[in-house]
């Protein structure tokens, strides 16, 4: 019942999407048997489609947990940039530490940054009132611009032309899947922080629904007057609530300077932060809704390559205003809401009846 | 005058109306009875058109009628005052009476008209409303009397009231109800929904009883008695009377010393008199005694039951409260709890209860940190649902599911779910607010004979209750507040409600 809503969703953004493929002038049937059919193509397709959905999965999670504590964590981005930098910062200052070492120290300096950086707005709620939303907006901005200038004047490689930081040690490199599993292409950026971050849905998971912790989060995210009431202190779990979910967005610099480019490259990020709130959404702020609405959104943006390149007119465009689609049905449930449920409850009644 | 004959009301698979049939005579009170959920309201609801029945008749003066809307019935002379009332607070008492019913052109309202004829029937009811007042500078009765009005300029014979006496101090009770009498010496018919049953012998000539959307029974007024009402709307025998021995008060448990609370943060050294909610008040609960505080809402009680709690920002509060001896300053809500403080809040919904939680997560709320229920981190599932059950079982809470979202509870089952949670605590004092607000008579009684129970134990409890009958029958002691102040201290076994009326409105 919980799954209706969002595949009913889904399934009417595909029509709405199929029907601007006809007027384009392509066959919508074969545009998303292209379009699907790449995107689990084995072993390029699953490869990129599984590396895509994985920082979307860490971002995800990450707005998921601030909304069941009632927060809106729009400051994803920033924080996944300020990880990322200060993954790349360890992998380089640290570079001479053996890998067993290293490697966990990355992962750390990733998901304190990410903490600071959401705890920051977090703090400001909790002391001042004001709002969430707003500061985690301007704190995307300082943390886009504060990685720019340690990259452009400080961490540059002398004389590269690209915006990028020297490269970190091979010691803090993740495996990629090709590694450890012959005739899967090493080319494929695959690697270890996927399982990381299926770790992390368990590990919300947990969290959330068996400890105490937990329970005090979402007890405030339910009813903040209540949770006071049951001895909850609403101020220090609006800060911790946002340090989590800063930490998970960090998490994302992990996977990409790790795992795929060994070095902090700005601008990297395709908007993962913001497309996190919409696998959120669309993943009901479970963790399991979490990992199949990131699966989706990355099978759209690795399927729309194919599509761009073969078919008649249609571009990668498609996909966005799917992706768009998606959202917006999602976001209006109320929308099908009423049917649905009427639908239901006519049918019931017919067998009852009949 | 009405006659509602064979009504069927349906709500999704809900009956709230099976073949209902119900007589009311013309120049009567008639009164109609039941339990929350018992399909009352929706059986007026009926007659004045907000909803349509699935099948059935309307007769009115003995004619079937067809009543679509409110529209229909007030053209037929039906009205109807709703529970929460609907007065535009900025306009005048003239200009909402005629709101929806203008007299005059399009282009000019002849409001002087209108004020002329309202004076004259508010003479002719005693009604005294002066139709050139702002509503929102009436007071709660004197705004229901505009909605009577309403009514009444509408040309209404037959008047619909809703719990016409829900939002009332004793002493506009008493008015109200002779301005009822009027009415009826004057022609009018009158139906009255309630679930008070001292007022219906009160006022009525006839009741109705309804009970899971039927009419159960229909008798004289004259002819009936509470305990006879209250076995038709329970459907078995309801102890009205709070049952309980002479208290055996023990040491003082809770002492407050000049306390006040202010609305904002106090500066310096103090805050401003006309700032303070509550205001310089001092007393003190034994074990084993309840200390009631009667009062009308909203003088205080809420922040008095809350400073205690550890609710109330410490900046706000002066002067000082101790348990057991020992001051709580300092203390916050959890520590006070821990000390074996309980708190049932007056609303369940925005304090009490975690609504969207299922009734697992809402009996740990305030304990779910510590053994037996968490041990170290994780949260002890079996633990928990054996508390559950346990709480489920021993309160009669209804449906016994421990999974159930606390919303899919009815406000009685909702009310003793939190019951006993706080009971579980073991608490030896407890603060509790408008213990039976919103719930049925069957569990009412039951909520009297726990609070009794957990009393002669040797707990200490303050009672805050806007019922002025259930104070009076569950304290051993009751303090009277009103503006923030204790007004004065009554012996509840032979005070007369009239007298307590009188401190809770400050003698006027």
């Amino acid at each position: 019942m919980k799954l209706l809503f969002p595949l009913v969703a889904v399934a009417a953004a595909f029509v709405v999407g199929g029907v601007f493929v006809l007027l384009i002038g392509d066959d919508p049937i074969e545009t998303y048997r292209l379009l699907i059919g790449s995107a689990l193509w084995w072993p390029d397709g699953i490869g990129y489609t599984l590396f895509l959905a994985t920082p979307l999965i860490f971002t995800g999670l990450a707005v998921s947990v601030a909304f069941r504590a009632g927060l809106l964590n729009i400051g994803a981005e920033g924080q996944l940039y300020v990880a990322a930098f200060a993954t790349a910062w360890t992998g380089i200052v640290f570079g001479h530490l053996p890998a067993a070492v290293l490697v966990p120290l990355c992962c750390v300096a990733a998901v304190g940054a990410g903490a600071i950086w959401g705890a920051i707005p977090g703090l400001l709620k909790a002391r001042f009132g004001s709002h969430e939303v707003i500061n985690t907006i301007m704190m995307n901005f300082i943390a886009v611009a504060l990685a720019s200038y340690f990259t452009q004047y400080h961490y540059r490689v002398p004389g590269d032309a690209i915006m990028q930081t020297a490269p970190i040690s091979a010691n803090a490199y993740l495996p990629r899947l090709g590694q450890a599993m012959p005739g899967f292409p090493e080319r494929i950026p695959l690697n270890a922080s996927f399982v990381l971050a299926l770790l992390a849905c368990g590990a919300v998971y947990v969290f959330l629904w068996r400890t105490k912790w937990g329970y005090e989060l979402r007890a405030m995210g339910s009813n903040p007057t209540a949770a006071e009431y049951g001895g909850i202190s609403v101020r220090r779990q609006i800060v911790l609530a946002m340090a989590i979910s800063g930490g998970l967005a960090g998490m994302v610099g992990i996977n990409e300077v790790l795992g795929y480019r060994h070095r902090y490259y700005d601008g990297f990020s395709d908007n993962y932060g913001f497309t996190g709130i919409a696998v959120a959404l669309l993943g009901r702020n479970h963790p399991v809704g979490v990992i199949l609405a990131a699966l989706l959104f990355a099978i759209l943006t690795r399927g729309g390559i194919p599509v761009d390149a073969f078919t008649q007119h249609v571009t990668k465009d498609i996909v966005q205003i799917l992706q768009a689609t998606i959202i917006l049905f999602v976001a209006a449930e109320a929308f099908f809401r009423t049917p649905l449920t009427r639908l239901r409850e006519g049918l019931r009644r017919g067998r009852l009846n009949g | 005058m009405l006659e509602l004959r064979n009504i069927t009301k349906r709500f999704g698979g809900v009956l709230a109306n099976d073949h209902i049939n119900i007589t009311v005579e013309p120049g009567t009170i008639h009164a109609i009875v039941g339990e929350n959920g018992a399909g009352k309201s929706t059986a007026m609801r009926v007659a004045y058109g907000f909803y349509s029945a699935d099948s059935g008749e309307i007769l009115i003066d003995g004619q079937a009628r067809a009543i679509n809307r409110p529209h229909d019935a007030i053209a037929l002379g039906v009205g109807m005052v709703h529970q929460h009332f609907m007065l535009v607070d900025t306009m005048s008492v003239a200009e909402n009476i005629v709101l929806g019913a203008e007299s005059g052109t399009p282009f000019a309202l002849d409001l002087d008209a209108a004020a002329a004829r309202i004076r004259s029937l508010s003479d002719e009811f005693t009604l005294s409303v002066d139709p050139h007042a702002l509503v929102e500078q009436l007071s709660v009765g004197q705004q229901q009397r505009v909605e009577l009005l309403k009514a009444l300029y509408r040309n209404a014979r037959l008047l619909i009231l809703d719990e016409p006496t829900a939002v009332l101090t004793p002493r506009e009770v008493d008015e109200f109800f002779a301005i009822l009498r009027g009415m009826r010496a004057q022609g009018k018919t009158i139906i009255i929904i309630t679930h008070k049953l001292a007022e219906v012998l009160a006022i009525s000539d006839a009741v109705t009883v309804m009970r899971d959307g039927k009419v159960v029974g229909r008798v004289n007024t004259q002819d009936t008695s509470a305990a006879e009402l209250a076995r038709l709307m329970v459907g078995r025998d309801v102890l009205l009377r709070v049952e309980k021995a002479v208290a055996k008060p023990g040491a003082v448990a809770l002492k407050v010393t000049n306390l006040s609370v202010g609305s904002g943060v106090k500066v310096g050294s103090g805050f401003s008199r006309t700032s303070r909610i509550l205001d310089g008040v001092s007393f003190d609960v034994r074990a084993g005694e309840i200390v009631g505080i009667a009062g009308v809402e909203g003088n205080g009680q809420r922040e008095l039951i809350e400073a205690i709690a550890g609710l109330v920002d410490p900046a706000r509060i002066s002067g000082d409260v101790t348990f057991e001896g020992q001051s709580l300053a300092g203390l916050d809500a959890r520590a006070r709890r821990e000390r074996g403080i309980a708190h049932i809040p007056e609303d369940r919904h925005r304090r009490g209860l975690l609504l969207e939680f299922t009734l697992d997560e809402n009996v740990i709320l305030g304990v779910h940190y510590r053994p037996p229920v968490t041990s170290g981190v994780f949260i002890d599932d079996k633990e928990v649902r054996r508390r559950t059950v346990d709480i489920l079982q021993r309160f009669d809470v209804r449906p016994p599911d421990p999974e159930l979202p606390a919303r899919a509870l009815s406000g009685g089952n909702q009310q003793k779910l939190m019951i006993g949670r706080e009971f579980e605590l073991r608490p030896r004092l407890l603060l509790v607010a408008q213990p039976t607000r919103g719930v049925d008579i069957g569990a009412i009684e039951f909520i009297h004979r726990k609070l009794v129970a957990l009393r002669d134990e040797g707990c200490a409890v303050l009672l805050v209750s806007a019922e002025l009958d259930e104070v009076m029958s569950l304290s051993d002691r009751l303090l009277v507040i009103h503006k923030g102040r204790i007004a004065g201290e009554v012996d509840p076994a032979v005070a007369k409600a009239g007298d307590i009326g009188l401190l809770m409105t400050g003698g006027h």
